[in-house]
């Protein structure tokens, strides 16, 4: 596995091999480090069962980012390169989905307790859509904030099924006052003083039929590192609300207070969920729906590329769920921009690739990406900043030579 | 960071059957059941002092990697260590006894 973005190399010899289109065949993954483009940022690629060599970025409780170089191979992230991001060590590693069940209790009707072949017997539903970390591309955040130093490998795009959280909410009957639900998975902390990983959405939010619990991935079962064998899906929302191995549904009448709602995963609230680097925000709203991003996916940052080539660039487009409207490149640096073709609508959730023929003169050239969504949304030119490293979405820039 | 010539071998070690996996299959039907191996943690604490008393407390509940991949420099030192150790036990209820606290600061900020 060779990944564009990153110098790797044989841990043992220092074969350093940088840029586009360079392999190794020969190279044995398990030997490799990725070196992401930030201080510190070596990381070794790890193989995990269900999984082809990753970035990893921490192993107990296990956290794997995607090579960026599988991005460029199409729209769709394959299963066993999709990120895994766990909060607490107790992963649940031995799963029977016949003895599996998920308990749906609290402000309803009728609690009832569902296994996975009758969830597997109600009507399904199905659906493309981006699952990113809160925090994918912390790395690159100036200046550094504490967390999980990612590169941009910590987001994937599949095809969900499953079946709605409205529907399984209508058979428990949802009583009138409930203000939210929550969610648990069976993954729990190593100490009992450690908070319960445990979200919550408002209720209409989860009545509003795209809210789904997932059972397959694209075509196949849920690999155990990313829910297996059942996990919350929230299209356009960012990962953390994604609970895995989810067996727990619980409606309340009133707005969830626990750690990971209340605490954590909080963003500046105020217009640009940003504040002036190093300082903190006066008020704080629970993170949300995804900012829009674009990337260029065919060629890394310090390619050599050839002068006067036509050279097809490409890369995808996703936002939080209003869609793409348009996604421009500048190979200037940003002082012109010309419109990309946008390929295939694979839905508002899903990444949208994008494509876009250049010719390039001899010399340096800035290659930039910007897109805006079917709401205005566009990308920032220069950073915000937060103190938790999320939301990263400036403008990407590739610098490459041709010659 | 580098990898110490101990963990690329421990890494190289992965590729035999030790991540063994059962009942993988695509079966979107009828799930098979799972039974999941992690490979071995292979991050090791750098040289330092107190050494025993990080392992023993920080090691509980995490690996090693959770430290060493922070970012680095004049403005990660005894203050950011501090806070982070502070974090584990008023957040996410570490139990760490009043006197290690002061060595792990030292040890992170002596080491990273």
């Amino acid at each position: 596995m060779i990944d564009r973005r990153t110098l790797l190399r044989n841990s043992g010899a220092a074969i350093a091999a940088l840029g586009a289109g360079m392999a190794f065949p020969s190279l044995r993954a398990f030997a490799a480090t990725a070196a992401l483009p930030f201080d510190n940022g070596e990381r070794p690629l790890v193989k995990y069962p269900q999984k082809r060599p990753m970035i990893g970025l921490t192993s107990r409780p296990p956290q794997l980012e995607t090579p960026f170089s599988v991005f460029n191979k199409g729209p769709i992230t394959p299963n066993d390169a999709f990120f895994v991001r766990y909060h607490l060590a107790q992963v649940p590693l031995d799963i029977d989905p016949d003895k599996f069940t998920v308990e749906i209790k609290g402000k309803v009707d009728t609690p009832v307790k569902l296994s996975l072949a009758e969830i597997k017997k109600m009507p399904a539903i199905d659906i493309v859509a981006v699952n990113q970390c809160s925090g994918n591309s912390r790395g690159f955040f100036n200046p550094r904030v504490a967390g999980g130093q990612l590169g941009n490998g910590a987001m994937g795009n599949a095809r969900w099924k499953g079946v709605s959280l409205k529907s399984i909410l209508d058979r428990a009957g949802v009583q009138s006052g409930a203000r939210q639900v929550t969610f648990n998975g069976m993954d729990g902390p190593v100490t009992d003083k450690t908070p319960d990983f445990i979200k919550a959405l408002d209720i209409d939010h989860a009545r509003d039929g795209e809210v789904m619990l997932a059972y397959a991935m694209n075509g196949a079962d849920l690999p155990l590192l990313n829910g297996f064998p059942l996990r919350l899906v929230v299209p356009g929302y960012y990962g953390t609300y994604w609970v895995k191995h989810l067996n727990e549904i619980t409606v309340i009448d009133n707005v969830f207070d626990g750690f990971w709602m209340k605490t954590a995963y909080r963003i500046p609230d105020n217009d640009c969920n940003c504040v002036e680097p190093g300082t903190a925000p006066k008020a704080t709203v629970p993170i949300n729906r995804f900012k829009v991003r674009s990337f260029i996916t065919s060629v890394a940052d310090g390619a050599k590329l050839k002068a006067r080539a036509r050279i097809t660039l490409k890369g995808f487009a996703f936002d939080g769920g209003k869609g793409i409207k348009d996604v421009a490149v500048s190979t200037d640096g940003g002082k012109t921009w010309a419109q990309a073709r946008l390929g295939k609508d694979l839905g508002k959730y899903s990444f949208r690739e994008w494509r876009m023929p250049v010719r390039l003169a001899a010399g340096a050239h800035e290659l930039k990406v910007r897109a805006t969504s079917n709401g205005g949304e566009a990308q920032p030119t220069e950073p915000l900043w937060n103190g938790a490293g999320y939301l990263r979405n400036v403008i990407e820039t590739v610098r490459v030579t041709a010659a | 960071m580098k990898l110490s010539t101990l963990a690329a071998l421990a890494l190289m070690s992965l590729a035999g059957p030790l991540v063994g996996i059962s009942g993988s299959g695509p079966s979107e039907a009828g799930a098979k059941p799972v039974s999941y191996k992690f490979p071995n943690e292979t991050a090791t604490f750098k040289p330092g002092p107190n050494l025993e008393v990080v392992k023993n407390n920080c090691m509980a509940c995490h690996s090693v990697d959770y430290v060493q991949t922070q970012p680095r420099g004049a403005k990660f030192k005894e203050d950011f260590w501090r806070a982070e150790v502070t974090k584990m036990i008023k957040v996410y209820g570490a139990p760490i006894a009043e006197a290690d606290v002061g060595k792990i600061v030292e040890y992170l900020t002596q080491t990273y």
